[in-house]
This record gives structure tokens, C-alpha cells and sequence, in this order.
């Protein structure tokens, strides 16, 4: 299963050996993990809650994984992202890829949290000092997200 | 092509827009003039108060039908899914 939303903490290292064994022409593996911070903007965060849209939040996970894919000569791709209560040095997502060579690799890994941050259904509300907020989503997660041109050619 | 009939649509809000919509989901008939999302997200604008508000036109409003995300072109027909959302925050 390429992609998995659960409450639970996920150990980074375990799943990476498990991708890393699944295939021995890889020879490289790029991961990035997103964690809760202890501050936003200009307020100190003391938990944060994360929502999901159960049925469209794997399949949209999903179909960004096969978008890297299509755009990329990679062996596999690893999404993880927790959901429900967390608090600040929480893992939050997992997103890791492997492939014959780096370069592929770290693309597709970039490609993936960029797109999972303005295209996949959850949404984090924070605990501050002056109340609960829903997070606003970014303008330069947008910026990120456009980088990745459309493919000029269809895939395949 | 829409019979000239009620449909039954689930409506489905999440995150910020469920708080002030006051529900997470409904089940709504709605009248066979209102047939794509775009019809459908202004006929829940006309109920007023926090429809009007978070649903008026250039509003940064996210609709998706059946687990896809919509345009305002993309057809609803009856049993469908309708889910109303902010912008993401995930990652």
C-alpha cells in the first residue's frame, strides 16, 4: 500500500529499510518528513489537530504518487501522513522514493509534499495561547506546487 | 440529461466550513435547474447568512463530487457526494 492515513506514529527507518529491501536495483532513497512546530506566523502552538475527507484524502495521495510515476523513472513512492491530535516535534508525513539514481529521487520526493500540501484533503486546526485556529492555506505552497510544470507530452 | 425531477444529493462540509455551517452533512433535494456544481454552490448561497458569505462568487472554496475535485462545469446527479472544503493545510 503506497499511501496510508492513520493515527498513528510511523518509524521512519523501519519503512525505509522495508522500501529499500523490496527492490535491489535501487540504489538510492530520498525521504522528507514534515513535523508540528511549536510556533506559526506570531503564536506559539501547543497542539494541533488534523482533519481528513475519508475515501477522496487516499485516493487524491494516490493519484499524486502515480502522477511522480509517470513524470519520473522511479522503483516506489511512500506516503504516511497522520491525522487526529498532535503536538509540537509530532511526525506529521512521511513522503519517501526510491530509484536507480539520486536525481530521479529527489525530484519526485519534492514533487509529492509539494503537491500532497495543495492537492490532498486534510486540514490542521492549532491550539494557541488565544484560542484554536484553522491554519490558512499559502501562497507559496502554491508557488511550490506550480514549479512542476504539467508534462509537455501525455504520459506513457 | 437531468429528469425534470428532484435529486437526493449528499452534502458533505469539512474542516472550518463545518463549524460555521453547523453540520457536518445533509442530504438535500435539489430542483432540476441545479445540475453542475456551480448551480448547486449558488443555491446553497441563496439560503443567506454563512451560505451567502462562504459560498459568494470569488470565494476560495474547494467542491468535490463523488472524491473527485469539481469545476463549476462538472455535472451532480442524483446520489451523488457533494463535499464543500476549504483550501488544504495537510503536509
Amino acid at each position: 500500500m503506497p499511501v496510508r492515513v492513520q493515527t498513528d506514529d510511523f518509524d521512519a527507518g523501519r519503512e525505509l529499510t522495508a522500501l529499500r529491501n523490496a527492490d535491489r536495483a535501487v540504489g538510492a532513497v530520498a525521504a522528507f518528513i514534515g513535523t508540528v512546530r511549536d510556533v506559526n506566523a506570531d503564536a506559539a502552538v501547543t497542539s494541533m489537530t488534523l482533519e481528513h475527507y475519508p475515501g477522496m484524502t487516499e485516493k487524491a495521495l494516490c493519484a499524486i504518487v502515480d502522477d511522480a510515476k509517470a513524470r519520473w523513472d522511479i522503483a516506489d513512492a511512500l506516503v504516511i501522513h497522520r491525522v487526529g491530535a498532535l503536538k509540537p516535534a509530532d511526525q506529521i508525513v512521511l513522503v519517501a522514493v526510491t530509484s536507480a539514481h539520486r536525481g530521479e529521487a529527489f525530484a519526485a520526493c519534492e514533487f509529492i509534499i509539494d503537491y500532497l500540501k495543495t492537492r490532498a484533503p486534510f486540514w490542521k486546526k492549532e491550539d494557541t495561547p488565544a484560542g484554536a485556529r484553522w491554519v490558512e492555506a499559502r501562497a507559496s505552497d502554491d508557488d511550490a506546487a506550480a514549479r512542476w510544470h504539467p508534462p509537455t507530452q501525455p504520459p506513457g | 440529461m437531468r429528469d425534470s425531477v428532484a435529486a437526493t444529493v449528499s452534502l458533505v462540509y469539512l474542516a472550518r466550513l463545518r463549524e460555521v455551517f453547523g453540520a457536518a452533512s445533509e442530504r438535500v433535494e435539489t430542483p432540476p435547474e441545479v445540475n453542475t456544481v456551480g448551480a448547486l454552490r449558488a443555491w446553497l448561497a441563496g439560503r443567506g447568512g454563512a451560505w451567502a458569505i462562504e459560498l459568494a462568487p470569488g470565494r476560495a472554496v474547494r467542491i468535490a463530487v463523488n472524491h473527485d475535485l469539481a469545476s463549476a462545469e462538472t455535472p451532480i446527479h442524483a446520489g451523488d457526494e457533494v463535499a464543500i472544503f476549504p483550501p488544504v493545510t495537510g503536509g
